[in-house]
């Protein structure tokens, strides 16, 4: 399926794009992950949580909605 | 005229809304980018008794964005130049200034004299600590962080709901996050998140609308784009939180000081033989280290570039500014390369420190 990705803060900078569409065929959010992985390398380094459908949600979560977040924690004050 | 008449008339507050912030109790840790807007509107709003915790002071960089703070305050504590400020902005409240570290030892004490913490701090060993002395202490906390053009907002521990670590469980390795000062920050950024802290602040005081409690709301200044996220309570988080009580003031230093010891100093490094120095900047960064005999392998080749380190040797690992050499550390531990080291200073202190060097030997 067809499924959106938004990026923020340094994982921005990792992708160099705020958000884009990709095509998902697997089924948990770790293999979608694992893709991102392999068109990102520099990611692997970066702490982050995925939220689904506006959801934080947890690796072993199965893919069911278009719309993903990657997001990481910020430091700054 | 009454100080809070528009607040008063707003019949969503009223005498008695404002009475209850007249009550209230509020800790702000960090007077920062942050925490001066906090602190701004929670004096001009009647807080009744407010907190301020900052060992720092205030330095010429930080004018431009902590505008509670002007040149005469430069070099003084920011609590104390804070408070001084705060003082002339509404001397009917009760304002007090630690000029202190928030620690594992003084920071339950600290919590339990207020109703609500603020958490404006500017690295994640202290974030993670307000975080969980505000959950042994049972207090709602109202977070903000920053990044660039980015904020995030949320109040953790509040009516049940979620924590920071719920969302984040452990810190990031040291200095794999940069900070405001290592990266910058646009000036406006703390002052809308900040603002947004305060709101929250105010709306759990007089039990208005709905908090961001169970959610994090990211921000971003550069396309007004926000996004709300659902963060779901981890029961085991903050269960391993509430286990630790009884040793929370002495058990926590090692975590935090673990990855230090492979820190280094260039002035240490001088001194060495069968060593590896490594450059972990892009090929285009200067300046470059000429007088000493350097590897090139930016951060982003690293793990392809193994076969480029010296297993026989120790590896002394360098960057701009001696973030990204941490990082390069961490990624060697995990790949089982041994005997690394990041040396603390950037490419130009290293390259200041060499010439100094030669000057006294020629």
């Amino acid at each position: 399926m067809l499924i959106t990705i938004k990026y923020f803060g340094q994982i921005a900078e990792v992708t160099r794009r705020e958000e884009e569409s990709l095509e998902f065929s697997g089924s948990l959010i770790s293999e979608l992950i694992e893709q991102l992985y392999k068109k990102y390398t520099a990611l692997k380094n970066k702490d982050f949580k995925v939220a689904q459908n506006q959801e934080l949600v947890t690796l072993e979560t199965v893919v069911s909605g278009n719309d993903i977040a990657i997001l990481p924690p910020f430091a700054g004050g | 005229m009454n100080r809070y008449n528009r607040h008063i008339i707003l019949s969503e507050i009223g005498q008695e809304g404002q009475d209850k912030i007249s009550k209230a109790k509020v800790l702000v840790i960090g007077a920062g980018g942050l925490g001066c807007p906090v602190l701004q509107y929670l004096t001009a709003a009647g807080i009744g008794t407010l907190g301020i915790v900052d060992f720092d002071v205030v330095e010429l960089s930080n004018l431009q964005r902590q505008v509670l703070f002007g040149t005469s305050s430069l070099g003084e504590n920011k609590a104390e130049a804070a408070k001084k400020r705060l003082e002339d902005l509404n001397d009917a409240i009760s304002i007090v200034a630690y000029p202190e570290k928030l620690t594992h030892k003084n920071a339950i004490d600290l919590f339990n004299q207020y109703d609500i913490i603020v958490d404006g701090t500017d690295n994640f060993a202290t974030r993670y600590l307000v975080n969980d002395a505000s959950i042994l202490t049972d207090k709602p906390l109202v977070f903000g962080a920053i990044y660039k053009f980015e904020g995030q907002i949320s109040v953790f521990n509040y009516n049940n709901g979620p924590s920071y670590r719920c969302l984040f469980p452990t810190p990031p390795a040291k200095g794999a996050v940069p900070n405001c000062s290592e990266i910058g920050v646009l000036g406006v950024l703390p002052g809308i998140i900040g603002s947004m802290q305060a709101n929250e602040v105010l709306k759990i005081i007089l039990g208005l609308g709905n908090t961001l409690s169970g959610e994090l709301l990211c921000y971003n200044a550069l396309n007004n784009k926000t996004v709300t996220l659902k963060i779901s309570k981890s029961a085991k988080e903050i269960e391993t939180i509430l286990s630790k009580k009884d040793s929370f003031d002495t058990n926590q230093v090692e975590e935090l000081c673990e990855i230090d010891e492979n820190l280094i100093s260039i002035k240490e490094v001088a001194d060495q033989t069968n060593i590896q120095i490594i450059d972990v900047r892009e090929i285009h960064e200067t300046p470059k280290i000429e007088s000493l005999e350097v590897t090139s392998i930016p951060l982003s080749e690293l793990e392809q570039s193994i076969h480029k380190i010296d297993s026989e040797k120790q590896k002394v690992i360098f960057c701009q500014s001696g973030i990204r050499s941490k990082k390069a550390i961490s990624l060697l531990k995990s790949l089982e390369v041994t005997n690394c080291y990041s040396i603390v200073e950037g490419a130009l202190e290293i390259q200041s420190y060499l010439k100094e060097q030669y000057k006294t030997i020629s």
